[in-house]
């Protein structure tokens, strides 16, 4: 009698279980701040795909381009027990959340699709904790690109700087000729952005992993760092008075302009060009920091999956399988301006500069020269990059000379840890 | 009989509603401010990061909040604009409120004009002087199409100037209320002193040096008060006008807090920033209180 009643209980357990997945099947709720007019755009592609599969979508916006107001939003969530079922996130703050072993396990999916392959090995350390994957990458943006106004170089018979001497030549002949020769916003993430490629510029890929993601004092605080300050301060010399606090895209339309010439931003600028009606190689140059070439140093927009029972389990899935389709990744990225995070993705829908960072994507996965961008999350922790983050201001807004913020990064960065 | 228990349970009710009515605010406020007050000091001892975790530390992230050159900077900038503030404002606010105070016509419009900047939003004050003291915008770019081309006021672009754009933001923005203040303090002197000053042939500033600021003194307290209160927790105006730039040269504690707490994965210092915050406001206030508290006595 007893394991009779056991039996049913134990079936009408299965049954509410099974008509629960049967039911839910079809949302997923995600939370990002992809809400201006091209990010919201290349979303769209993913909500439609999405649909398509019978899967509504609940969209969780949070506005503010770097996500914080999107963080704490998820905290308060989280803390409560109700996690979206996905969320855009970036770089260590990922890791962060693994840690706190709320993230769902993607592996079954992963596997079916065989993800190990096609993802560079530099992402997969965001994308997978522990040996799982939590995470699917959506795009790959790298930081260490110059931006140029193509007419502008052309009436000063500029060439395109190959050398970092060359391009500090080529500003100053832009300055003399009484043009803006940098545009840039003040702000400190924006001074950390060109700080990478900068970095990367005097010590090449073995430096910057020892620096920044290593973490080493002595490189930290060594000869190459204080040239790498000494070169912030010849860029700070190009740079506008009125800079301060400018927000990235005023000083891309700067460029678009033809008030200034060159432009050190990740390729997020790309799209402020071709929204302007720039074309790439006509109106507009892009290439790697003079002295960067080959190397690059990437942030990967991410969507975190969460925890979120086994009810909505088949939906998150679905998401994560239709986030990574090759098809996806490509109409994507075309709009958002970044590159496929997958390397089997044919490149014939990108722009010239596009293809260019494909090409470039791939080989330096190849060659091991892909690093995680310090700037933006994906070489060190948030505290670390903050910290760095106060140094490279302080020194650029004329705080500490060369020498001493060299000193103040090693200082700053161990107190961090 | 009966009518006097019905009188019995309506003295009863009478004392009773009072408490019930208060009963869900003084609940709300024992637990949302002074448990979270609690639970910040409690966190401030523990290595939480990204999420609360209970982790027990010590004075740790008390010993690494004072190694942290922003920190000195936060209180260093507090120290310039709480003072520059106090003493602005009051100077300005007493002088308004004397002004008003000597009979003037359209006195019921010029009020309301110098209130009314405590009407926005320090966001909406910090937002206008941006673009104010913006030299490519601002007064400096005005000046220059008028033809001063020599003219420079570029203080929010500069690290060691920028600091007293805050202030200049704060004093336009609160100096009406105090003014307010003082007019009602000056309103309550009693005119009959003031004649019998007068007939013993006090002068103008004699009578105001010696006889009505003096009487002002609970004014000044309150103004006080206040004033350093809205010094030590200014968080927007910073955010709205500088964003803590260039660099951080305006960071502020409130600032501080912010960023460690939320953007920084710092919990544990942020928190620890919370409570010295915290101490810096009760210094302030409890003389404040008890002298209050006691005055009546």
């Amino acid at each position: 009698m007893r394991g009779y009643l056991g039996k049913t209980m134990k079936a009408v357990a299965v049954l509410a279980l099974t008509t629960g997945v049967a039911r839910a099947e079809g949302s997923v709720e995600v939370l990002h701040w992809w809400t201006s007019g091209g990010e919201a755009a290349a979303l769209n592609v993913l909500k439609q795909d999405l649909q398509k599969e019978g899967i509504s979508w609940k969209d969780m916006p949070v506005a503010g381009g770097g996500g914080e107001q999107a963080m704490t939003v998820l905290r308060a969530r989280v803390t409560a027990g109700d996690p979206p079922t996905a969320v855009q996130m970036l770089g260590y703050d990922i890791l962060d959340w693994a840690k706190q072993g709320v993230l769902a396990n993607l592996d079954a999916v992963a596997k079916k699709d065989n993800w190990d392959a096609v993802v560079p090995d530099a992402i997969k350390k965001f994308s997978k904790y522990d040996g799982h994957w939590i995470a699917v990458p959506v795009d790959v943006h790298s930081t260490n690109w110059v931006w140029a106004n193509k007419h502008v170089l052309d009436s000063l018979g500029i060439a395109q700087p190959k050398t970092w001497d060359d391009f500090i030549a080529a500003m100053q002949k832009v300055k003399d000729a009484g043009k803006i020769a940098l545009a840039m916003g003040g702000q400190p993430w924006q001074e950390a952005t060109m700080f990478d490629g900068v970095v990367l510029s005097v010590g090449g890929p073995e430096f910057y992993k020892k620096a920044f993601i290593d973490l080493d004092p002595a490189a930290l605080g060594g000869p190459q760092m204080v040239e790498a300050f000494k070169r912030m301060g010849q860029l700070r010399s190009f740079v506008d008075p009125n800079f301060s606090g400018r927000d990235w895209n005023l000083a891309s339309a700067m460029v678009i302009k033809g008030d200034a010439a060159f432009q050190m931003m990740g390729d997020w600028a790309k799209g402020e060009f071709l929204r302007a009606n720039q074309k790439p190689g006509v109106d507009f140059e892009c290439f790697r920091t003079p002295g960067t070439e080959g190397d690059v140093t990437f942030n990967s927009d991410q969507f975190v999956m969460f925890k979120v029972g086994k009810a909505q389990q088949p939906a998150q899935d679905a998401m994560a399988e239709a986030v990574m389709s090759p098809a996806f990744q490509s109409s994507f990225n075309v709009v958002k301006g970044s590159v496929p995070a997958r390397t089997d993705v044919p490149d014939t829908a990108f722009d010239a500069c596009g293809k260019m960072a494909m090409a470039q994507l791939k080989a330096a996965d190849k060659n091991g020269t892909l690093l995680g961008s310090m700037a933006h999350g994906h070489a060190n922790p948030a505290a670390v990059k903050n910290a760095i983050y106060d140094v490279v201001t302080a020194n650029f807004n004329g705080q500490y000379s060369a020498e001493q913020a060299a000193k103040e990064l090693v200082k700053a960065v161990a107190l961090a840890q | 009989m009966a009518r006097s228990t019905a009188i019995d349970m309506r003295t009863r009710l009478q004392e009773w509603i009072p408490k019930i009515v208060l009963a869900p605010s003084v609940a709300t406020t024992l637990i949302f401010v002074y448990g979270f007050i609690l639970f910040t000091v409690y966190l401030s001892f523990t290595n939480s990061k990204i999420l609360p975790t209970y982790g027990w530390v010590g004075w740790h992230n008390y010993w690494r909040l004072f190694q942290l050159p922003m920190w000195s900077v936060a209180l260093e900038n507090l120290a310039i604009f709480a003072s520059l503030y106090i003493a602005i404002c009051i100077a300005i606010g007493l002088g308004l409120a004397i002004f008003l105070d000597q009979k003037i016509r359209g006195e019921g419009m010029l009020r309301p004009i110098f209130l009314y900047p405590m009407a926005l939003s320090f966001i909406v004050t910090g937002t206008a002087w941006k673009w104010l003291l913006d030299p490519g915008i601002g007064i400096e770019h005005t000046l220059h199409l008028w033809g001063w081309t020599s003219f420079h006021f570029t203080w929010i672009k500069d690290s060691n100037y920028a600091i007293y754009c805050v202030v200049l933001a704060a004093v336009w923005q609160t100096s009406g209320f105090v003014m307010a203040m003082f007019l009602a303090g000056l309103r309550g002197i009693d005119n009959e002193i003031l004649k019998a000053a007068q007939m013993d042939g006090a002068s103008n500033w004699n009578l105001y040096r010696r006889i009505i600021i003096p009487q002002l003194r609970p004014a000044f307290l309150s103004a006080f008060v206040i004033l350093a209160h809205l010094a030590i927790k200014s968080y927007d105006l910073v955010v709205a006008l500088t964003g803590g730039g260039p660099g951080w040269a305006t960071q502020l504690p409130a600032t501080f807090m912010y960023s460690y707490t939320f953007t920084r994965n710092e919990m544990g210092v942020g928190a620890s920033s919370a409570v010295i915050m915290l101490m810096m406001i009760a210094a302030i206030m409890i003389p404040y209180l008890y002298a209050e508290l006691k005055e009546p006595k």
